[in-house]
């Protein structure tokens, strides 16, 4: 057991905190357009305000997500993605930054791996944890046994559905922070912010959670700063696949120092 | 990547919890109630939905302890399905099966022309119980689409069905029928556009709408409740079954045989007989052009544990846990996971799961139209080749094998088939529009 070990997460977001700011969370997903490209994305992310970066893993049945993020990954795995360069991305990432580096992913294809044999390596490649959209606490003894075991985080998701019960369970599971899921839906960009996410996380912080990031819909400066009022990280997805899709690298870079723009705490 | 994988471990007895046990010691196996059987089933699911699961399961718990509930189930079934389907005995079919007999449960006498109609009446009910005024259903070739959409129209609620683009050009008249039903047909065009992204799409639509939706899942598969759920509303079948063999009889049958899909029609009959350790039960899956091609839906068969739509089962996928697409000539059964008390089942070795091709199956599906006068689904003739060779087998080692009985579930009427049959048998002018649509089908 090395659950003494610092959450690297928890690291990063602090870090972004006792800067007045709230944290920056970028996801990207593997392979998408290539491995190397998702490298270089995700350097520029750490490199233009990213504090914490999601790696997702590309999966056939992806049920929480928008059409933005289904057809980047379909488009990763036509071109070949596997799940072992996953851990790839991830060494690289962190090679060249100082971000706390996670992957999201569906259930399956750690299970298909070996629960533990995949937290051995995420752990060797000098990984955070894991956020895991269709596992809950419920089903986790072998991810929690495992990431205790490797000291990786543990990022369970809330959601404004979340019984004040569950929200405990789920809350005490968790290391590194809790993920706030800002609406009833899946993932995609949004023109507003619902306002649920504000109650999510303070339902969250009031189960003990220390750390508490939101995501969902959130793509503008405007959006950033809505949240970063009252949360203590926030999460961008969609609009940063579309960037990369539209521009490569150069866009993605440019849209993170927008929205960073937005992450100080007032 | 392969898609056939040897399982890792040798079956059955795989697994090392007590439920097993309890069979291994004669405990009865009726009735499991999840969420697991055995080292199956759960809840691996969005945390957006764990609370509507919660809704759903509290709901259908308090709802078979209601007399009124069980009453307007049952009231349903006689008066609007046309319950009990007769038991059917086929000789002259029998004639190909070693000289053994065999009888056929009338899944396709029902209204709507299969056994959906058992789940979709009584999820439909909850669904009301629960003040949801819409439902949501995944299709394949349209037989749950359709039998959902009937029991919306029969309950006022909304509906909307999600059916993959390429099996709504091709069951152009099966979305018609949804549609004079009042439903709403939306073709999935994500990921490989079968029914497995069907499913997806559903769930999708469920997160965002959860609080006046109930997703009205077709099968014995999904997270808990559904498993248990939905056999719960199919078990009606193995009961009468049960019953009207041994009046026709005197005894209980020496096999049982079903198709599997996602397995609901196979779970409604077998538990009438899981207890009566005799009988031994066979679920056939979709062997495609044949197991070592690539190109079946075999899942128990050739599949390796997984979750997949909220449970873990068996499940078609490569060596990265990415689903494998699958194939049969039968689109009801052209699905990658299965119900997860199957794959429990299985391991333990009460069923026997064993596939049988697309020419086997439509093979038997000729046998029974010329024999009997009977158009089975061709999702059901998987399950008369089944019984075909459980038949032959049983002729085999018997002294009489007239003595020897053998009970079928035809899940499913055979009328949604008959430009797929039409082209397999070469009965079509090229030319011809049907031709081009059977052609379509085939190629599943």
């Amino acid at each position: 057991m090395s659950t003494a070990l610092p959450s690297k997460s928890a690291v990063a977001i602090d870090r972004a905190l006792s800067e007045g700011r709230a944290a920056l969370i970028g996801y990207l997903p593997a392979g998408f357009p290539d491995v190397e490209t998702t490298i270089e994305a995700g350097v520029a992310m750490a490199e233009n305000g990213v504090d914490l970066i999601e790696i997702g893993i590309p999966y056939s049945d992806p049920v929480m997500d928008g059409q933005v993020i289904q057809e980047a990954t379909v488009e990763a795995l036509a071109n070949g993605f596997t799940v072992n360069q996953v851990f790839d991305v991830v060494a690289g990432i962190t090679a060249r930054t100082d971000a706390a580096v996670l992957v999201m992913t569906y259930w399956n294809p750690v299970m298909r791996m070996g629960v533990p044999e995949f937290s051995r390596r995420l752990s060797e490649a000098g990984g955070a944890g894991l956020i895991t959209p269709d596992l809950t606490p419920d089903e986790a003894g072998e991810w929690i046994a495992a990431s205790d075991e490797f000291g990786l985080d543990r990022v369970f998701l809330v959601a404004p559905s979340t019984s004040a019960e569950r929200m405990q369970v789920t809350v005490e599971a968790s290391r590194g922070f809790v993920y706030a899921v800002s609406i009833m839906g899946i993932t995609g960009a949004r023109t507003s912010v619902s306002t649920a996410a504000r109650e999510v996380v303070a339902a969250a912080h009031e189960a003990g959670a220390e750390r508490a990031c939101v995501g969902l819909g959130v793509s503008t400066a405007d959006h950033v700063r809505e949240i970063a009022e009252y949360a203590d990280g926030v999460i961008v997805g969609t609009a940063l696949v579309a960037a990369l899709r539209d521009g490569g690298v150069p866009a993605l870079a440019a849209l993170i120092q927008d929205l960073s723009t937005g992450t100080r705490k007032s | 990547m392969t898609d056939t994988q040897p399982p890792e471990a040798a079956r059955p007895g795989q697994t090392a919890d007590n439920t097993a046990d309890a069979f291994l010691n004669g405990e009865s196996l009726r009735h499991a109630g999840g969420p697991y059987f055995g080292a199956y089933g759960g809840r691996w699911m969005p945390e957006s939905l764990i609370a509507a699961l919660d809704e759903l399961e509290d709901t259908f718990e308090k709802a078979k302890a209601d007399p009124d509930f069980t009453a307007q189930v049952a009231e349903l079934n006689r008066n609007y399905s046309g319950r009990p389907s007769l038991l059917t005995e086929a000789s002259r079919f029998a004639v190909h099966a070693g000289g053994v007999r065999i009888f056929l449960k009338r899944e396709d006498l029902n209204h709507t022309g299969s056994h959906k109609i058992n789940n979709v009446l009584g999820q439909a009910l909850l669904a009301k119980r629960m003040g949801k005024t819409r439902v949501i259903a995944e299709t394949g070739a349209g037989q749950h689409g359709v039998a959902s959409a009937t029991a919306a129209a029969l309950l006022g609620l909304e509906c909307v069905v999600y059916m993959g683009a390429e099996d709504c050009r091709r069951q152009s008249l099966n979305v018609a029928r949804m549609q004079l039903l009042g439903a709403e047909v939306i073709p999935v065009t994500n990921g490989s556009q079968t029914l497995k992204d069907a499913i997806n799409d559903a769930l999708r639509d469920w997160v965002a709408n959860v609080d006046t939706t109930h997703y009205l899942l077709g099968t014995a598969a999904g997270a808990h409740p559904f498993p248990a759920m939905v056999r719960y509303f199919h078990e009606v079948i193995g009961e009468e079954a049960r019953e009207q063999i041994l009046d026709q009889t005197g005894r209980l049958p020496d096999a049982v045989c079903a198709c599997i899909g996602g397995g609901s029609n196979a779970i409604g009959i077998f538990h009438g007989f899981l207890d009566d350790r005799g009988v031994a039960l066979y679920g056939f899956e979709a062997g495609g052009d044949g197991v070592d091609t690539g190109r079946h839906a075999a899942t128990i068969t050739l599949g390796r544990p997984g979750v997949l739509h909220g449970a873990r089962s068996y499940l078609m996928q490569d060596d990265d846990g990415q689903t494998i697409e699958s194939h049969s000539i039968s689109a009801g059964l052209d699905y990658p996971g299965v119900g997860p008390e199957h794959s429990y089942l299985a391991d333990i070795g009460r069923v026997a799961y064993e596939p049988i091709t697309d020419a086997e199956a439509m093979e038997a599906f000729r046998l029974l139209c010329r024999t009997e006068g009977i158009i089975p689904a061709i999702e059901s003739a998987h399950a008369l080749a089944g019984a075909i060779k459980v038949g032959q087998r049983l002729a085999a080692d018997a002294a009489d094998p007239s003595q020897c009985l053998v009970l079928v579930n035809l899940s499913g009427r055979g009328d949604k088939d008959v430009a797929t049959a039409a082209e397999w048998f070469d009965l079509l002018p090229e030319d011809s529009p049907e031709a081009e649509i059977g052609q379509e089908g085939e190629q599943l």
